[in-house]
């Protein structure tokens, strides 16, 4: 990455990322990707995150699924760890917790193939700034 | 590639079974929904899941249906068929189902809008588990260094120590300093070198929100921190972190890195010719290090105790300069008031504490976790709608706020809006946002054991009322605990705690018996059943507990009498046998034994 | 200068800005009590770690009692240093501290000298609750050649840890442990004869309580003193009659030469001799060796160093060989006075009296702990037999005195013994700071010059700063001396000559603040400087009293010389007065 030395510097590099997750965003485009995020903090890691990461990573490649996935810090869903948040392309990001290997190969088979919802949902249930 | 299918479904209905709308018959409405849909043959056609809570617990039971991002609120079973029947089959919105903003009379439907009647509102935590903490252009995407960029460029340091004050920000840390104010003492002391230190030592017990906020979003606070530097006159930058957080840590060290790397660290950054640069310096985990004083003692290679303020570390702190330490949830509170300004951040929140808290939710509560709610937010909306309420379907009994030398508030508190004053009002205070939630079978008088057990652990030692005045309290509970206490001792129980609040030299021990005298005043009757009856009401003091066998109940077995290892059960065969409570030590054995349910503990 | 305005007890007090509420309040003639907070004013000296909480007092508008020893005073303030609620916690706090330390008043060698004992005097506590239930912090007790370390009894007031810390940067003691098993101690809790301590005994000299105290050899003593085969004789250094009389009442200041003299008469010591004739003899063989090293220096003679430094003082010498090992040749290889007399008195005046060394046993009465650890080194002992056989300080004299019933005050003056009783004003002032070089001075410039002194006081060398620094004129050649009491000052000078830049041609290095007079063995200052003041303005009147003031005009020291010794630095006097140093630094090893 290029040095920043004035304010323009930092809004192209902004730009440039959400132009890149706009891209795969897009329903049906060629860009379009499966975006999955693994909530990996400790609380996370303790509970088993790291194999789920890694589950997702090998099982999507194997499957055939043109996703990315991507570590974070936790949500604060400490009574639902692992959590998982998973955006189909030009769909909203639907967040599963209690995520076991069962569950994460659900989730790939059920709702990233076919759309379909399953056990474990959990809501947006705060508000962001923007 | 996999072609990414079409929804098989062509409907889905989300039936939210978070704990308020659970207990307002959600599980019966999602069985209606299910019922109806097999009654048209749609179960293939329509998909009903029951989902985590959706925040909106003030108005559940709450439905959604997708893909139109419809949201019905205060739903009852009986309304499952017109759900299906109008909306499903006929496409219609229910309207008597949707939201009414009773000052427009606008109906609110959409998720989108329904946002602001969620009750946690994250500014701290706007990152966590959004981006990946060890990409910087993922920070930068979420606004991350603009308001660096926007400060040095545009403002001057007098403006920026303004645009804090008038946002009217408090410290996070516990006591609630105001950090403008902090910051422009900071900047007044005059010398040649000062610094910014970022308090990373969260101590308290069950409280995680600073690991959480520098593992999930370490830039947030590094930029802050840039800031506060800029406006104090500081180019040197430390975050004092335990070394038990090594994933933060790690976390930290990659992002200052990358920061540097691309010059929002280090020498003339954004090119405005002032230099700022974070060293991390490690703590080795005491509870006191998080007192300001102390934090820098340990920072300089000194034993972690605190000394006498004044002089304040604004005024001689680090290495005898001007030192600014700030809370990580503080810094983190930072550049969002910078990009959206003051009277942005102080419409949030109550009169005096402005914008949101994190609160770590822990104990007998059914979502343990992090929330993040504006100031305000009364202990109920918490507790029994973010937090879900107890565990089990328990009674609730207290809550500790403040972590370990917080007061336990009761449920006549619960309603309180939740702010720094009024927890102080209370008895308790905010400490750093920890809450401990017990319920019925917890005994009051062990709990505020336990919590002195941790802050006699934690004393430096440095003073006497807190060295020794505190393993004298434990040691009074626990003689109450054994059944061995007076109403004297309860007296003495007080006066020491008084005096302990009233000399201790830091927060530590000033604070250290807030949860004895906030449980002798919420809960006497508790103690008293301790000295005076010899009963631990909710059954937890061992020595206070005695078995006993039901006659009517025992068949003369034996089994228990075989069972027990000091022979203290004796009885004829088929005889009702008889516990001897003074040869008893209480193991348990015989209950685990007896087939019959003819012993019991009272 | 900006002053601040306030009320403490209902009296109206203007005070400088910065003046602490305590010291507002004892202006006013108010004592609020303390157990930690202490402070030595002329010498710069104090700690104030505001630990004990007893000296809390009650300010109108805020939150919590204040320490007084640590809240500045402000305009407007309204104090109250006895208010029911500062009563009530004080008493409080006092039972904390009670609940938690030994209850063995009846042998505890602090019993009637004891802060605590006297607060809890103070406070009226007759009882402890809780005691039944109350456990303690219990350590492992530690003896060293000086020192007994009995943790029980500590009540962190960090005194000792000021002293060692910061004033003379020994650093062999600091807290350790949390919570109530917090305590001072040396690093990984280890012995003090496996630390850096140097023995200086500053401590000891300050601890409120019996947690730090000397080893008490008057038993030892006595015992010598019972056996029919023995003749026991005693030495007396300068600083002890200086200020032995405050342990019997008289005021500090008080000279009582010849009532100590007599008094160790009655003990039944055979011999009563003075240190301050070795002295003297110290003054005769560092003086020669300065004269000797100086002229080869001026000659350009680079094995002979300068500057030279005296080696009186066995803290001191201690402190070097454990942090400046790598200097150890620099300091004069004279032995200390206590040394000299040993070695002296187990040869020339063993073979005198007609008896064995194994049958003479030599006391010396020191103000000093480490003279304990010196006379116990085993280069200053013959198959086994210590030129030195027990040291015990001006405390332990005196309260060996008070254990035969014997009324100092109404005893009559004797005169020391001769021979070794005799002494010049040189050997006297030993016992201040500035003191051995003063009186080298004297003595070296007149063997030097060749002229007689006009002026024998040299006021440019006295006084309490920490550091101080004169030049004499030695007939042309100006002779730049640097003075240095307190490890920690004299440190600031070690380092430079380390680094070659000191420009000394000879610097006097005392351990103890104040000299000897400070000593770690002398009766207890309670924080009170003025005591340190007057015993050295003692020091001076006892020297002004002598009709010889300069060592080599001691008559006794001139035959000691003629018939025993040859002269100054010869092969004899090197044998028996001189001595050479250890590298300490490997004597540091962590054992678990």
């Amino acid at each position: 990455m290029k040095q920043i030395r004035t304010l323009a510097d930092l809004i192209k590099i902004k730009d440039e990322y959400l132009s890149k997750s706009k891209e795969s965003e897009k329903k049906d485009a060629p860009g379009g990707k499966v975006r999955i995020r693994v909530h990996m903090g400790t609380s996370g890691i303790a509970s088993g995150a790291r194999a789920i990461h890694d589950f997702l990573t090998i099982e999507l490649e194997k499957r055939n699924i043109d996703a990315i996935v991507i570590k974070t810090g936790d949500m604060g869903y400490c009574f639902a760890e692992p959590t998982i948040e998973v955006t189909l392309p030009g769909e909203e990001p639907v967040i599963f917790g209690n995520v076991d290997k069962l569950r994460a190969d659900e989730i790939i088979e059920k709702f990233i193939k076919n759309g379909e919802y399953v056990e474990g949902i959990l809501p947006v249930n705060y508000q962001i700034i923007n | 590639m996999e072609e990414i299918k079409m929804v098989k479904y062509r409907k889905q209905i989300l039936v939210c079974s978070g704990a308020g709308c659970d207990s307002r018959h959600s599980e019966e409405i999602l069985d209606n929904l299910k019922l109806e849909l097999e009654a048209l043959a749609l179960e293939n056609d329509i998909q009903v899941i029951k989902t985590g809570c959706f925040g909106l617990c003030g108005l559940g039971p709450v439905v959604k249906i997708m893909p139109d991002d419809i949201i019905y609120t205060k739903v009852t079973p009986e309304d499952a068929v017109e759900i299906i029947s109008e909306h499903i089959v006929k496409g219609k919105k229910i309207e008597r189902l949707v939201y009414k903003d009773p000052l427009t009379q606008k109906l609110v439907s959409a998720s989108s809008e329904m946002a602001s009647f969620k009750k946690q509102l994250r500014i701290v935590l706007r990152n966590c588990g959004i981006i990946d903490p060890e990409s910087i252009g993922e920070a930068i995407a979420r606004d991350a260094y603009l308001a660096l960029g926007k400060v040095l460029k545009e403002m001057k340091p007098v403006d920026v120590i303004k645009l804090i004050q008038d946002s009217g920000l408090r410290g996070r840390g516990g006591a609630g300093f105001p950090t403008g104010l902090k910051w422009k003492l900071a900047f007044e002391n005059k010398s040649d070198e000062k610094y910014v230190v970022c308090n990373a030592d969260e101590g308290d017990p069950g409280a995680f929100m600073d690991r959480s906020v520098l593992e999930g979003d370490p830039h947030s606070v590094l930029e802050a921190m840039a800031i506060c530097g800029y406006c104090i006159g500081s180019s040197r930058g430390l975050i004092y972190i335990r070394a038990e957080y090594p994933l933060a840590v790690a976390r930290l060290i990659t992002a200052i890195k990358q920061a540097r790397d691309i010059g929002l660290l280090g020498n003339d950054i954004f090119g405005s010719g002032f230099n700022f640069d974070i060293e991390i310096k490690y703590g080795a985990g005491a509870f006191v290090c998080g007192e300001e004083t102390a934090l820098i003692h340990s920072m300089e290679g000194l034993r972690g105790e605190p000394t006498v303020k004044p002089p304040f570390p604004v005024e001689s702190g680090f290495r005898g300069k001007p030192t600014n330490v700030n809370n990580v949830e503080t810094f983190a509170c930072i550049s969002p008031i910078i990009l959206k300004g003051a009277s942005w951040f102080s419409s949030i929140g109550t009169e005096k504490s402005k914008g949101t808290k994190v609160f770590a939710l822990a104990g007998k509560i059914n979502n343990v976790g992090l929330i993040e709610v504006p100031m305000g937010t009364t202990l109920r909306e918490v507790i029994f709608e973010i937090g879900g309420g107890i565990q089990y379907g328990k009674k609730f009994k207290a809550v500790q706020t403040g972590g370990p030398s917080g007061g336990c508030l009761t449920e006549k508190h619960l309603d309180t809006p939740i702010d720094f004053d009024n927890l102080v009002a209370a008895g308790s205070m905010m400490g750093s946002g920890g809450m401990i939630v017990m319920d019925e079978d917890d005994c009051m008088v062990s709990i505020s054991k336990y919590y002195l057990d941790f802050t006699m652990d934690e004393s430096c030692g440095k003073c006497s009322p807190c060295r020794i005045g505190n393993t004298r309290l434990h040691e009074l509970l626990e003689h109450i605990c054994k059944g061995n206490g007076t109403m004297a001792d309860l007296d003495r129980l007080r006066n020491m705690s008084l005096v302990i609040k009233d000399t201790a030299l830091c927060g530590l021990g000033q604070s250290s018996p807030n949860p004895v005298l906030s449980t002798l005043e919420n809960f006497m009757d508790e103690y008293v059943a301790h000295v005076v009856d010899k009963k631990c009401p909710a059954g937890k003091c061992r020595d206070l507990m005695q078995y006993f066998i039901i006659s009517d109940n025992c068949v003369g077995c034996t089994a228990c009498a075989r069972v027990c290892p000091v022979n203290a059960i004796t009885g004829e065969r088929k005889e009702p046998h008889l516990i001897n409570p003074s040869i008893c030590i209480k193991c348990g054995a015989c209950i685990e034994k007896c087939k019959f349910d003819a012993i019991i503990i009272k | 200068m900006e002053t601040m305005k306030l009320t403490i007890d209902n009296k109206i007090i203007e005070v400088p800005k910065g003046t602490t509420l305590f010291k507002a309040a004892r202006e006013l003639g108010i004592e609020i009590p303390t157990l930690c907070y202490m402070e030595l004013h002329d010498l710069n000296i104090e700690n104030k770690p505001a630990g004990c909480r007893i000296c809390v007092v009650e300010v109108q508008g805020r939150r919590n009692l204040a320490p007084s020893c640590a809240t500045n005073c402000e305009n407007g303030m309204v104090v109250k240093t006895h208010s029911t609620r500062v009563l009530n916690a004080r008493r409080t706090v006092m039972e904390f501290i009670l609940s938690d330390h030994p209850k063995e008043c009846l042998i505890c060698p602090k019993s009637g000298s004891c802060d605590l004992q006297n607060m809890a005097i103070r406070l009226g506590i007759r009882e402890i609750p809780g005691t039944e239930i109350a456990k303690m912090s219990t350590y492992r007790k530690d003896t060293s050649p000086s020192i007994i370390r009995d943790l029980d009894k500590c009540i962190m007031c960090r005194r000792c840890e000021t002293m060692c810390n910061d004033v003379q940067t020994v650093g062999a003691l600091s807290a350790i442990n949390r919570g109530f098993m917090a305590v001072v101690s040396p690093a990984f809790e280890q012995n003090l004869e496996h630390s850096t301590c140097t023995y200086c005994g500053q401590c000891v000299a300050v601890c409120p309580t019996g947690a730090l105290t000397e080893v008490d050899h008057t038993p030892d003593i006595l015992r010598a003193l019972a056996d029919p085969t023995k003749t026991v004789i005693v030495q007396t250094a300068p600083a002890v009659r200086a200020a032995l009389g405050e342990e019997f009442g008289m005021e500090p200041g008080t000279l009582v030469t010849g009532k100590m003299v007599a008094a160790l008469r009655v003990l039944g010591f055979k011999y009563v001799f003075d240190t301050d004739f070795a002295a003297d003899l110290t003054i005769m063989e560092e003086g020669s060796e300065f004269l000797d090293r100086l002229s080869r220096h001026l000659k350009g003679d680079e094995s002979a160093k300068l500057p030279i430094l005296t080696s009186c003082c066995p803290g001191w010498v201690n402190f070097f060989e454990s942090y400046f090992p790598d200097l150890k040749d620099i300091p004069s290889t004279a032995k200390s006075p206590q040394q000299m007399f040993g070695a002296i008195a187990k040869t020339y005046f063993a073979e005198k009296i007609g008896i064995g060394r194994k049958d003479l046993v030599v006391v010396s009465i020191m103000p000093c702990l480490a003279k304990k650890y010196e006379c116990q080194r085993e280069e200053f002992s013959t198959d086994g037999n210590r030129d030195v056989d027990y040291s015990i300080s001006t405390r332990e004299l005196a309260a060996f005195i008070k254990q035969a019933n014997i009324d100092l005050n109404n005893l009559e003056s004797e005169e020391f013994d001769s021979p070794m009783g005799e002494s010049t004003g040189a050997g006297v002032i030993f016992g201040n700071t500035g003191g051995v070089i003063e009186a080298a001075v004297r003595t070296a410039y007149e063997l030097n010059t060749g002229k007689k002194l006009e002026k024998v006081d040299f006021m440019e060398l006295r006084g309490l700063e920490g550091v101080r620094e004169a030049t004499i004129d030695f007939n042309g050649t100006p002779i730049r001396i640097g003075i240095a009491h307190g490890l920690g000052n004299a440190r600031k000078l070690l380092n430079d000559v380390r680094a070659g830049k000191s420009k000394f041609h000879a610097i006097e290095i005392m351990a103890c603040p104040g000299g000897c007079i400070g000593g770690g063995g002398q009766p207890l200052h309670h924080g009170n400087s003025d005591i340190i003041k007057a015993r050295a303005a003692a020091i001076y009147r006892e020297d002004k009293k002598k009709i010889l003031r300069k060592s080599h005009e001691n008559p006794f020291i001139i035959k000691l010389y003629k018939e025993f010794l040859g002269k100054p630095n010869s092969e004899k006097a090197h044998h028996l007065l001189h001595t050479h140093y250890f590298d300490k630094k490997k004597k540091f090893i962590v054992k678990q």
